[in-house]
């Protein structure tokens, strides 16, 4: 059993058997993300109860802390492929955290524009330095280095490996990174509004947003895969082509 | 003068002990052969510094409550422009593929070219910040913090920075990327650093921040050469 297990493990890490997978998988996640974010939008929008405090505009958390979430999540599942293509010295890794980078730039973003467009109802200013929006601001950044970095070097495994480093060099970091910005923020300001002092969430908000969630999830298995597929094609079309020319 | 360095390896502690210190006054004595390389840092972090008045104005509340943040900022942007220079000269020349042949452990060898980048480019400002710390109008405290929390604060610049130059050895338009590589990575440092400095502006004990900053410094000194080791081995490849 366990062999087995392992067996085909091992047998979807090659591109050549992961590709015809991933296209099988990127309709179910298609259609099941549009599903969970259309019920999601319509618990968040709809059938979630007005806030006492904050009236209709608290409703965009329904997109952002999911984005929020994910920008966080993906970044060091990112890192985790990265180290794993170091370790193992696997292309699929590589190419993993090559797709998956893109989106968790998205959703940092998202988790920005959402974040600022809620600040302007509720502390009065498109941005503030809160914390978290501070932490998110320097993900971004982080996603940006990486992103340089692959674009700047032409040679593919080098391009693999270097930002496989920085990646990695980024998730120890992450967490300094967001401590410090915090003791920052809390020697700084004294009186800021923080989000943890909401009061407690009804529980259609909580299953909203994990239903949100779910749908960002499987939307971002879907954009994944589409992407790896591109990139396995990219990079071995000349091979394949090769061996079946044999 | 590279043949005698790498073959005395009879002893093989005193061997690694003698190539390090080599390696360290070997770039030591390059650099200070090219002076000019060492002091445009110096004078760029003296200039830049000085450019912040000329913006704000001279309101010396103003100017001291800015100080802090300015020479912080400042300094880290010195320390980064150097940073392309680490390992640059020698992978052009060779010689950094010849010291990773040799057979002393790489992430020693790295730790003395971020020593040597540290004692060139950030060891100088930590001397000459507390005169530029005086025209922004500081205290005699805040100064003493200022120049301790950058003396730490610089050799965790040079150590995280060496993982950008590595990473970025040998690419086209390197500098601009080195910036957008390791200034991300650098806030931890200018949140403490600054913090320090801050902390006796307002009359609290800048200890906290300091031993932060210090933990830092020991987190860079114990990962960095690592990921600049493996970064460079890549880079080489």
């Amino acid at each position: 059993m366990e062999t087995k297990t392992r067996f085909n493990w091992l047998k979807f890490a090659s591109p050549k058997t992961f590709y015809p997978l991933a296209g099988k998988l990127i309709p179910w996640c298609s259609l099941g993300a549009a599903l969970m974010i259309l019920y999601g939008l319509y618990l968040g929008l709809l059938a979630a109860p007005t806030d006492f405090q904050q009236g209709e505009g608290y409703r965009i958390i329904f997109v952002h802390v999911p984005a929020a979430w994910f920008s966080m999540f993906l970044y060091l599942l990112m890192a985790m492929y990265a180290g794993l293509g170091l370790v193992l010295n696997a292309r699929l890794s590589y190419m993993m955290a090559t797709a998956i980078a893109p989106t968790g730039a998205m959703f940092t973003f998202v988790a920005l524009v959402t974040g600022s467009l809620w600040g302007k109802p509720m502390w009065g200013a498109w941005w503030v330095w809160d914390a978290r929006l501070t932490s998110e601001l320097i993900l971004l950044f982080l996603y940006i280095g990486y992103f340089s970095l692959q674009a700047a070097i032409d040679d593919k495994s080098r391009a693999d490996k270097a930002s496989a480093v920085l990646a990695l060099v980024g998730a120890i970091n992450v967490p300094i990174i967001y401590f410090s910005v915090k003791w920052w923020n809390t020697l700084h300001q004294g009186a800021s509004v923080s989000l943890t002092q909401a009061p407690a969430m009804a529980a259609i908000m909580l299953k909203g947003m994990l239903i949100m969630a779910i749908g960002f999830w499987l939307y971002s298995i879907a954009v994944i895969l589409i992407r790896i597929r591109c990139e396995i094609l990219e990079r071995d079309s000349k091979a394949s082509i090769f061996r079946q020319g044999l | 003068m590279s043949e005698n360095i790498f073959e005395a390896k009879a002893d093989i502690d005193l061997g690694t002990f003698s190539v390090l210190y080599r390696i360290l006054a070997r770039d030591i004595r390059v650099a200070l052969r090219r002076q000019s390389d060492v002091t445009s840092v110096f004078f760029f972090f003296i200039i830049a510094a000085s450019l912040f008045p000329l913006g704000s104005g001279s309101d010396p509340k103003l100017l001291n409550a800015m100080a802090p943040s300015v020479l912080w900022v400042t300094a880290l942007l010195s320390c980064m422009l150097s940073l392309s220079r680490m390992f640059a000269s020698d992978y052009i020349d060779g010689t950094l593929e010849q010291i990773m042949l040799s057979n002393q452990p790489i992430v020693l060898i790295v730790l003395m070219k971020v020593l040597s980048h540290w004692a060139l480019s950030g060891l100088p400002l930590v001397f000459v910040a507390p005169l530029i710390g005086l025209q922004f109008n500081l205290s005699g405290a805040q100064l003493q913090i200022l120049a301790l929390s950058l003396l730490m604060g610089t050799l965790a610049l040079s150590l995280i920075g060496s993982i950008g130059a590595a990473l970025t050895l040998g690419i086209r338009g390197t500098g601009v990327l080195i910036a957008i590589l390791v200034l991300p990575l650098y806030i931890p440092i200018l949140v403490f650093g600054a913090g320090a400095v801050n902390a006796v502006s307002i009359g609290m004990n800048p200890s906290g921040a300091l031993s932060l900053l210090g933990a830092v410094l020991a987190m860079a000194l114990l990962f960095a050469p690592l990921a600049s080791a493996a970064a460079l081995k890549i880079a080489l490849e």
